[in-house]
């Protein structure tokens, strides 16, 4: 984002939260075995999860998993079947929505139609009974830090899915919450204006210091933006760990397999030694890392297509043989898929450069990768959903 | 042209002199403003707004039906209203459909058993004053049909449905996230209604009381039923002038003068809460 150097200056005075030495955790949110259920539906099933202060959170999952629940209890729209939900470090329980100190920015904006750019920026604040010279002004401010001078007087109508994005985002921050709360804000943009969004976003987040809570469905979104990110799936946490913990040690295969692509080796838990496992099944024996809790003797090898090497000799243990098939092209790279003898199905990941120098598809080659960076985990072949 | 003909002749009529039927088209039938002209004469005293004027007793009457159905439009919408948010938060467009069908029934009902229905009810011996008076609520029997009261009550309950399907509609249209959006930013439960949701049904809310307004001052069987001797509505003089007088010229001249200056008081009051009309029609 392009910050002028006035709107820099505008950030302390307008939200001064996280900067205030006395109340530290203004911003936390604390869920304590917090349950939602509709009907008999349980849609939140024993959620625990605490978001620091001025930190860029993302919740990551499925749709329907209960991303949207999640936010909905904190800002105080639908209450909790069961548990606490701590703003600040204060019980919100009976505040209502119009009360709380967060701001919800939803899925379709849910801007108001019939009210001029300003004056949905500024509503929040006639809520709060400001006089109207002092709310065009704030509102002035605050399109400025949003990159949307100019626009003030215009319909909402008018402007274009990106401006209007940011018109919900001035629109949220202008009642200075400590809390931001944003429901899948990009889904509706295009490829090219999601990524710009998303740094801007993130740039938004910096400067005002303000509590974010990011929930979304795209991996690659998170991963970009966030401070830590939760996985979950069918209303439950997964794991809750910095971005690039998530991709590289991830806890579970539903995480391995949603955040990024993957290969899988099923098979049976021979010995562990030293952090290391070794796998048994009919692609032979592999050796992979056990950083998370690893019980029975089932057990899944997951290893990254861009940690898989090909090669016409076999070289070490960690080998596969297999045949190329198909190479499709994706810009910075290309992903090269191989079948092994039994029909398995492995994906790598090769500089397009190296394209030229692959083995032709009638020859035999060796997949190889190193046990440093395959992992293994329990199997969880039942629940998966892929 | 079935539609328009009669009103031509209407018009048409309403310019002629009344007169005995040999001198129909006789020399004395010319095109006159006389029948006009009547709805200005007999003044007599009437007492507005703690002033009190001489006033012609036909237009002392139209002013008088005219505040009536205002008023009655009024108490229309601020039931109606809240009957409509209630319905739009817990009847889902589904079983709306079925709800509406119940909702209707006393629509097949004709308008004069419908009244006939209110007029025994609010009969001074009759349930609702039993009722009342068995829960407490007064100890002694009230007049309902006196003044103005039975065709007030009778108007809102036969014209209720006119403005609670506008409202129910507009309302359903609107996005339930902006509600919410306005909460969230700290919206009171009053000012979200104001600032979000009364905007937003405003075309429902317009055409739900140029309707019930135009239905009630039109009405003619609710305030011959439930009206009294002292309540005069504005219908029952042009039926008066056709029917007994058989002054038809009058009469068509009145229902002119009726339409047109309801017309005006609906375009006036648009202008006043500065309604435009494309806000009814989209
Ligand atoms: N008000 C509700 N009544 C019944 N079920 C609901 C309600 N809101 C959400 N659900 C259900 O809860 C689940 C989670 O919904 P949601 O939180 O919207 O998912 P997400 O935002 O992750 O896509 C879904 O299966 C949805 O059908
Ligand atoms: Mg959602």
């Amino acid at each position: 984002m392009r910050v002028s150097s006035h709107s820099r200056n505008l950030v302390p005075q307008a939200i001064s939260n996280s900067a205030d030495p006395e109340k530290p955790s203004e911003g936390s949110v604390e869920l304590e075995h917090v349950s939602c259920r509709f009907g008999s539906f349980r849609a939140i099933e024993d959620l625990s999860l605490t978001i620091r202060a001025g930190e860029f959170f993302s919740i990551l999952g499925p749709s329907g998993c209960g991303k949207t629940t999640i936010l909905r209890m904190i800002s105080g729209f639908i209450d909790p079947s069961a548990g606490t939900i701590r703003i600040g470090g204060e019980d919100v329980r009976g505040k209502r929505a119009n009360q709380r100190p967060t701001s919800l920015i939803f899925q379709n904006l849910a801007l108001f139609p019939l009210m001029r750019v300003w004056e949905n920026v500024a509503f929040g604040l006639e809520m709060r009974r400001v006089p109207r010279s002092i709310r065009r002004k704030r509102a002035e401010e605050l399109l400025t830090l949003v990159d949307l001078v100019g626009a003030e007087d215009k319909m909402v109508s008018q402007l274009s899915g990106g401006q209007r994005q940011r018109v919900a985002i001035a629109r949220a921050l202008a009642v200075e919450p400590s809390v931001m709360l944003l429901d899948e804000p990009l889904s509706a943009l295009d490829l090219k204006l999601r990524q710009h969004m998303r740094a801007e976003l993130r740039s938004i987040q910096k400067r005002t210091g303000v509590t974010f809570i990011y929930i979304t469905h795209d991996q690659s979104e998170a991963l970009a933006m966030s401070d830590r990110v939760a996985v979950m799936n069918k209303g439950r946490m997964l794991q809750v760990a910095p971005p690039h913990e998530i991709y590289h040690n991830p806890s579970s295969g539903f995480v391995a397999k949603f955040v990024g692509e993957t290969n899988v080796i099923e098979g049976k838990l021979v010995r562990i030694a030293d952090g290391f496992g070794t796998v048994e099944s009919p692609l032979g024996q592999h050796r992979a890392r056990v950083s998370h809790n690893v019980q029975g003797e089932s057990v899944a090898l997951y290893v990254r297509p861009e940690h898989v090497d090909v090669s016409r000799q076999r070289q070490g243990d960690n080998a596969i043989e297999a045949r190329l098939q198909d190479v499709s092209f994706e810009g910075s790279f290309a992903l090269v898929k191989a079948v092994t003898a039994h029909g398995h199905v492995f994906l790598v990941a090769t500089d397009n450069n190296d394209l030229q120098r692959l083995p032709s598809n009638t020859e035999n080659v060796y997949l190889h990768f190193d046990e440093q960076q395959a992992f293994l985990l329990q199997s969880d072949r039942e629940q998966c959903i892929t | 042209m079935l539609i328009i003909l009669p009103n031509i002749a209407l018009i048409e009529s309403s310019f002629r002199p009344y007169l005995p039927l040999n001198e129909i088209d006789g020399p004395r039938d010319s095109y006159t403003l006389a029948n006009y002209q009547r709805f200005l004469s007999t003044p007599v005293g009437f007492d507005i707004f703690g002033m009190s004027i001489d006033v012609p007793i036909h237009l002392r009457i139209f002013i008088t039906t005219v505040l009536y159905s205002i008023f009655v439009t009024a108490i229309i919408l601020i039931i109606g209203y809240p009957a409509a948010y209630y319905m739009t938060k817990t009847i889902s467009p589904s079983n709306m459909a079925i709800f509406f069908i119940v909702l209707t029934v006393p629509m097949w009902v004709s308008e004069i058993l419908r009244s006939f229905a209110w007029f025994t009810i609010l009969s001074f011996k009759g349930p609702l004053n039993a009722l009342l008076i068995e829960i407490g609520v007064i100890n002694s029997e009230v007049r309902w049909i006196r003044g103005y009261y039975g065709i007030i009550i009778g108007l809102v309950y036969t014209y209720m449905l006119f403005m609670v399907f506008p409202l129910y509609s507009s309302m359903q249209s609107l996005d339930k996230n902006q509600i919410e959006a306005a909460q969230d930013l700290g919206a009171s439960w009053w000012r979200t209604h104001w600032r979000v949701i009364v905007p937003h049904c405003k075309p429902g809310i317009v055409s739900g009381c140029v309707m019930v307004f135009m239905l009630s001052a039109g009405s003619l069987l609710v305030p011959s039923l439930l009206g009294s001797p002292n309540s005069l509505w504005f219908t029952q003089t042009i039926q008066q002038l056709m029917l007994e007088a058989l002054d038809w010229n009058t009469g068509a001249a009145y229902s002119l003068l009726f339409l047109s200056l309801c017309t005006f008081v609906v375009v006036a009051m648009m202008w006043a809460f500065k309604v435009k009309l494309s806000d009814i029609t989209n």
